[in-house]
């Protein structure tokens, strides 16, 4: 039986403080009033141009996301996982991300090297929502690690998705070996790299803007930080004298820019632009999208949502049934049937395997060999 | 004959040409130097990197998850611990990711004392190797190991540590790498780039062989009955020349020389101790948590019966750095009448 989610469609969306420009695209008509007085060609206009389709489409992909990493905190809040850390707050940035990166395995398709906020980039990579409860659950059945790793540690070869790392920042200079691959195979793929703000303190990050840089050798790669002005507590001003994290790719003659990653449409239509630019140069470009962390760091720190910070779903939601783009009853439709997957999964994965004690030594190496010296 | 770093550049061509090697690449790696130790001298795929240790392990790791080969040198191994945590991310990549994601990577770099390095130029590097799992760790003592454990190394599906002693990259053997002309100054004139005029110069390659040295597997290189000496890399001659001395006295002493870190060759190790009784681990890296002491511990649980005397380990003092002074260096890693002490030492216990 699906349950109704915390979140109601058309909720009451207040504007976050990275939030400078929210997204306001349409007028504030009823939705009786829009469905029959707004012409397509000024829904166009007003939502960048893009088409109702990829707007449903996105809407659709956040709404998932959201629904799916609520579920993920119920599940862990209910005892039957260790950790929760996730995404919500980043559908907006997330889902533009996964919708438009170029989907495949081997060097002609994109490499992405994420964090573990990026539950909403897999969603819309196709992600199905069992196989992130799996992970959170540690079923043997998990596809990223088979039961090993936290929440969010995803890991998808077939679509070039490569492990999500605890440790901070490693995967920005990892990215550079993919990109590296991807410029000699020359077709056009790029490696994109997404983390946190904190977390561009490490030298890692340093280490990829170097990389990715040199002059000759510039790589393929969107190079991005999504800052929720916060590493775990402490705030941005904690540990930044730089006005943006994105001025520093300038001191690299990287391009760069900084982005509403609240804003969906000016996420996709940003991301597009330098994926484009990207592809077409070979060379890097860097986008600081600034976002909201909705339900705080991660279990740690309790994972409840702070309802004072702007929801970016909530916010889009309302905007496409103002613009006569959504049907309210369709929307509200969306959150039961994803909720009622989300719930339908859990149920599954509980009837699923544990990992067995003896698989440890499985994969220490390829074919697992000379995995346990007592055995050499 | 191939000197070990001479020996290295024609495994690394070999990769190249024949292996799917794509790139080679560190810190001077590329020209014009080839390498502080000329090991990259001339090789196709040779790049310079940023001097950065961890963008370099991480560019590895890159370059192999996006189905690559390469080959990364760290410079000094002095320089490596600052990339644990990478070396780590590297080794448990396959484990964390349930067996879906490969690293196919070696790195290189050169270790231990025996050249008067100094404190940052003197670092030992398999004690701490041992620790990471998932890797393999090779460490060759003689040119045509070194060739035979590259090839295995590029190879091999799993990230691989190939650990070269300084001291010995000059060092030449008494075995011929096959395709190796014998004439040293032949090959010389073939691979080695000229101090002056060397504008323009590229090698001429000899057409080598596949050879390779299994990794795990350890050699004898001194067959004897009173005891038995588990060493590897630089430690390997004196060992022998140890051995050789001995025997004047009639005192038998077998050296097995590991070639490899880990996995390692235990049932030769165990077989010999069976028939000697006696066992001496000999290394450079410092003595407490060494990697001997596992092997003497491993010995102990599984040879006890059978030992004689006591296992022992001699490696190098537990001291902060190799100081630069010969009489600091040399009272800092086992030296030749260190080993000897220890082998009549082990050889006069008596139950
Ligand atoms: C190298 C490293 N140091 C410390 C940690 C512990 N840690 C986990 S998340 C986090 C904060 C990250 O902050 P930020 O990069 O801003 O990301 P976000 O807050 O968005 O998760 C820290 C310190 C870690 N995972 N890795």
């Amino acid at each position: 039986m699906a349950k109704k989610t915390t979140v109601k469609a058309g909720g009451k969306a207040a504007a976050g403080k990275t939030t400078k420009k929210a997204a306001k695209p349409a007028a504030k008509s009823t939705v009786k009033a829009s469905k029959k007085a707004t012409a397509p060609a000024k829904k166009k206009q007003s939502f960048g141009g893009l088409s109702e389709e990829i707007l449903l489409r996105m809407h659709n992909l956040m709404v998932k996301s959201r629904v799916l990493e609520e579920r993920l905190i119920k599940i862990y809040k209910a005892g039957e996982a260790y950790f929760w850390i996730g995404g919500p707050g980043e559908e907006a940035w997330g889902v533009a991300l996964g919708m438009l990166a170029r989907k495949g395995s081997g060097p002609e398709n994109d490499w992405l090297h994420l964090h573990y906020r990026c539950t909403p980039t897999m969603v819309a990579l196709g992600m199905d929502m069992i196989d992130s409860i799996r992970l959170m659950m540690n079923r043997a059945t998990d596809p990223s690690t088979g039961g090993r790793n936290f929440s969010s540690h995803y890991c998808f070869p077939q679509w070039n998705v490569a492990p999500v790392t605890s440790p901070l920042e490693v995967q920005y200079p990892i990215a550079c070996g993919t990109a590296h691959v991807q410029k000699r195979a020359g077709k056009g793929a790029i490696s994109i790299v997404t983390g946190g703000d904190a977390g561009t303190a490490e030298g890692d990050f340093a280490s990829c803007l170097i990389l990715a840089s040199r002059k000759g050798q510039e790589l393929p790669m969107l190079i991005t930080v999504q800052n929720n002005g916060y590493g775990i507590s402490t705030p941005y001003e904690g540990q930044h004298g730089e006005t943006n994290i994105a001025d520093r790719a300038a001191a690299f003659n990287i391009r760069s820019r900084v982005i509403n990653g609240n804003d969906p449409i000016e996420t996709y239509l940003a991301l597009k632009e330098e994926m484009e630019y990207i592809r077409k140069t070979g060379k890097p470009s860097f986008i600081e999208a600034k976002v909201t962390r909705l339900y705080g760091h991660s279990s740690a720190d309790g994972a409840n949502k702070k309802p004072h910070l702007f929801d970016p779903v909530l916010t889009f939601e309302k905007n496409l049934i103002d613009a006569g783009i959504l049907d309210p009853k369709a929307a509200k439709k969306i959150w039961e049937d994803y909720e009622a997957e989300g719930v339908n999964a859990q149920e599954q994965a509980r009837q699923e395997p544990v990992p067995t004690p003896e698989s440890v030594w499985d994969h220490v190496y390829v074919n697992s060999e000379n995995a346990d010296w007592r055995k050499f | 004959m191939a000197s070990i770093a001479q020996a290295i550049r024609m495994a690394l061509h070999y990769g190249e040409a024949n292996m799917g090697v794509k790139d080679i690449f560190g810190q001077d790696v590329g020209a014009p130097l080839g390498g502080v130790f000329t090991a990259t001298q001339g090789l196709e795929t040779a790049w310079n990197s940023t001097l950065d240790e961890r963008g370099i392990i991480s560019m590895a790791m890159g370059i192999a998850m996006g189905g690559d080969r390469c080959v990364a040198e760290i410079q000094f191994a002095d320089y490596i611990f600052n990339t644990i945590d990478l070396l780590k991310i590297a080794g448990n990549t396959l484990w964390c990711t349930n067996g879906q994601i490969q690293l196919p990577m070696v790195v290189m770099t050169p270790v231990g004392a025996g050249i008067f390095g100094s404190v940052y130029h003197s670092h030992s590097f398999d004690a701490w190797a041992s620790r990471l799992q998932g890797w393999k760790i090779v460490m060759p003592s003689n040119p045509l190991d070194a060739y035979g454990l590259m090839l295995s190394a590029i190879e091999d599906p799993n990230p691989v540590l190939y650990l070269k002693s300084k001291a010995l990259m000059r060092h030449k053997g008494d075995e011929l790498i096959p395709g190796e002309p014998a004439d040293e100054k032949e090959l010389k004139a073939m691979i080695d780039k000229p101090v002056q005029n060397s504008e323009g110069w590229k090698p001429r390659w000899p057409e080598l062989e596949k050879y390779m040295v299994p990794i795990g597997k350890g050699k004898i290189t001194h067959a004897g009955e009173h005891i038995t000496v588990v060493t590897y890399s630089r430690m390997v001659h004196l060992c022998d020349e140890v051995a050789v001395k001995l025997a004047e006295e009639g005192i038998s002493v077998e050296v097995i020389d590991l070639r490899s870190i880990y996995p390692y060759d235990w049932p030769m190790i165990k077989e010999s101790i069976e028939k000697t009784g006696r066992v001496l681990f000999v290394n450079e890296d410092t003595e407490v948590t060494n990697f001997g002491e596992h092997l003497a511990y491993r010995a102990t649980q599984e040879c006890f019966y059978q030992l004689m005397a006591r296992p022992r380990v001699l490696a190098g003092k537990n001291l902060p750095g190799i100081g630069l002074h010969p009489n600091l260096e040399k009272n800092s890693v086992p030296q030749i009448h260190d080993i000897e002490l220890a082998i009549r030492e082990v050889v006069a216990e008596v139950p």
